[in-house]
């Protein structure tokens, strides 16, 4: 017989390898099963812009309420509305206005999206129309003296397909006209803030709450991107945040609801770049 | 039961050794079981031929980040395999044995550096140099060769290497001893008698440049569009992936594993090839 493999000691260890596997993988099986079901719970559903935001919401709530469990859902405004009508979800979350039937529902704004059309400081071009702005993103127009500033080819940047910013920028600002193909696509602000306030000839688009001094926004149609023409709404690139329900909220969601809409939430959502009624602190 | 404790061990590893292949069996069902339904609905023709990919108006065509991958990855082979082959000749044939011993191990490290420093340094340092010398908005297929070129050098060198130093002594004494120089008996002797080797050192790095992501995404655009020149964005079969996987859901997330299909048919043929080289080169 091979001495190695008879080995007690040899054996030995093998064996002790083949219990501590056989403990952690245990270990793990009862980790994941000790997730009991939590006594109450609500779900929150709709639009995925609104989806990020809701969900450090929840988890700060969370935090502060560990009997309760809040459960967010995707889907669209559309279906996230149709939730909170039906009643599958006791908030439906919304980042467009309510329209025809839909008006019958509770709700409330907790906060505006707005967007900022960005270009590289040097840039000697601040001020686009509407129509400029299309005439970039969906015929790639493609020189910066088109547009009155230096010569200089534009070099296009947007979001990923199934960013909420992009479905706002494509509403908002290009009347849901496609972006070209020919656009470079970075799959967060950051990233395109960052490229944009690398090179002179880049224009791109961010969350408002987002610009530093590392790029420059531009005015659409003579208005500034700030945080009051947001608030007083003559700057087109923004749109309400909402939550809804059918008839006014009770218990948990009314809780969840005041909360978000406390000082606490209203810093939150600041923080994270929206813009929202009456909270001082502008990042 | 010593006998039974004898074959404990064996049983054990043959476990594990299950385990690994389950889970290469799990992915490939997983992937093929998520995007098979998106290909039947579109056609495999209409989804690897299409031009356009607008995941939003339900087109679903990747031939444009095909043709991204092709161009990116031949880009990289162009640059990074005449390094890498004359660099294992140096290595080889040329160097001191004191030069080598710091060269040699200072290329593998390079196959340690992880590919998301690849992608920060190429996006600092080459991208603004290609704005700045050549042209274009910098982030090109031209940046992704680069960067690719440098990732596979690792790869091919160290087996180019091998194949060079697996030939018989004699076919180089012999080529010396008729009046051959140390050049020539590289040139007309060593490198062709090596040539299948070589042919799957460099299949294995093309191999490895398809499947990197991380690196590419930073560095190259990632446009829909097709690239028209090097100095043009494009995205590759990984980057489409990587850049739009966060928000996808439904039929887009579907065509994104049916892009991980097409993507692990292309790794995987050209590993067999590489296999069947080396096979065909060890006779």
């Amino acid at each position: 017989m091979d001495p190695l493999r008879s080995n007690p000691l040899h054996n030995k260890s093998l064996l002790k390898l083949a219990g501590i596997l056989l403990v952690s993988s245990g270990l793990l099986l009862i980790s994941g099963c000790s997730q009991a079901q939590k006594a109450h719970q609500i779900i929150i559903a709709g639009s995925t812009s609104v989806q990020p935001f809701a969900e450090i919401l929840a988890e700060e709530y969370m935090k502060m309420h560990p009997d309760i469990s809040i459960d967010i859902q995707g889907g669209g405004s559309s279906s996230g509305i149709k939730a909170a009508l039906s009643g599958t979800a006791a908030i439906g979350m919304s980042s467009r206005d309510l329209k025809g039937d839909e008006l019958s529902l509770w709700s409330a704004e907790i906060a505006r999206d707005g967007l900022a059309i960005i270009v590289h400081p040097d840039n000697t071009v601040n001020e686009l129309t509407s129509a400029q702005v299309q005439d970039i993103y969906v015929k790639a127009m493609d020189n910066w003296a088109q547009l009155g500033g230096q010569d200089g080819n534009i070099h296009l940047f947007t979001r990923e397909e199934g960013s909420g910013t992009r479905d706002a920028f494509v509403s908002l600002a290009m009347d849901n006209a496609d972006v070209t193909p020919k656009a470079m696509v970075q799959d967060s602000n950051g990233a395109v803030r960052q490229l944009v306030g690398d090179d002179p000839g880049a224009i791109g688009y961010i969350s408002l709450g987002l610009v530093n001094d590392q790029v420059k926004a531009v005015s659409l149609d003579g208005v500034a991107a700030s945080h009051e023409n947001i608030i007083n709404g003559s700057y087109k690139l923004s749109r309400p945040f909402l939550f809804v329900s059918n008839g006014d909220p009770e218990g948990i969601a009314k809780d969840f609801i005041d909360f978000v809409l406390s000082e606490e939430g209203r810093q939150i959502l600041t923080r994270e770049g929206l813009v929202t009624r009456g909270a001082e602190v502008q990042p | 039961m010593k006998r039974l404790l004898d074959r404990l061990p064996g049983f054990i590893f043959l476990l594990i050794a299950l385990s690994a292949l389950s889970a290469l069996a799990l992915i490939i069902v997983f992937i093929f079981y998520e995007g098979i339904p998106i290909i039947a609905k579109v056609g495999l023709g209409q989804f690897t031929l299409g031009m356009s990919w607008a995941p939003g108006k339900g087109e679903f065509g990747i031939l444009p980040m095909i043709i991204g991958t092709v161009s990116v990855t031949l880009g990289a082979a162009a640059l990074g395999v005449p390094v890498a082959i004359l660099t294992s000749i140096f290595l080889t044939e040329f160097a001191p044995a004191a030069v080598s011993r710091i060269v040699r191990p200072a290329i593998q490290l390079l196959a340690g550096i992880p590919s998301v420093v690849y992608g920060f340094w190429g996006l600092t340092f080459i991208v603004p140099y290609i704005r700045l010398w050549i042209g274009g908005p910098g982030l090109s297929v031209l940046a992704g060769s680069v960067i690719l070129a440098i990732m596979i050098l690792p790869t091919v060198i160290s087996i180019t290497e091998v194949s060079l130093l697996a030939l018989p002594r004699t076919y180089k004494e012999g080529s010396l001893a008729i009046g051959a120089t140390q050049w020539q008996t590289v040139w007309s002797v060593q490198l062709p008698a090596a040539r299948s080797g070589i042919m799957a050192a460099v299949i294995l790095g093309v191999g490895r440049a398809v499947g990197e992501t991380m690196a590419v995404i930073m560095v190259l655009g990632n446009a829909v569009a097709l690239p028209e020149s090097i100095l043009d964005p494009a995205r590759t079969l990984t980057t489409n992936i990587g850049i739009e996987m966060g928000y996808a859901s439904g039929d887009h997330q579907q065509a994104l594993f049916a892009t991980g299909i097409v993507l692990l048919v292309i790794v995987m043929s050209l590993n067999s090839i590489a296999q069947a080289t080396l096979k065909r080169s060890q006779r």
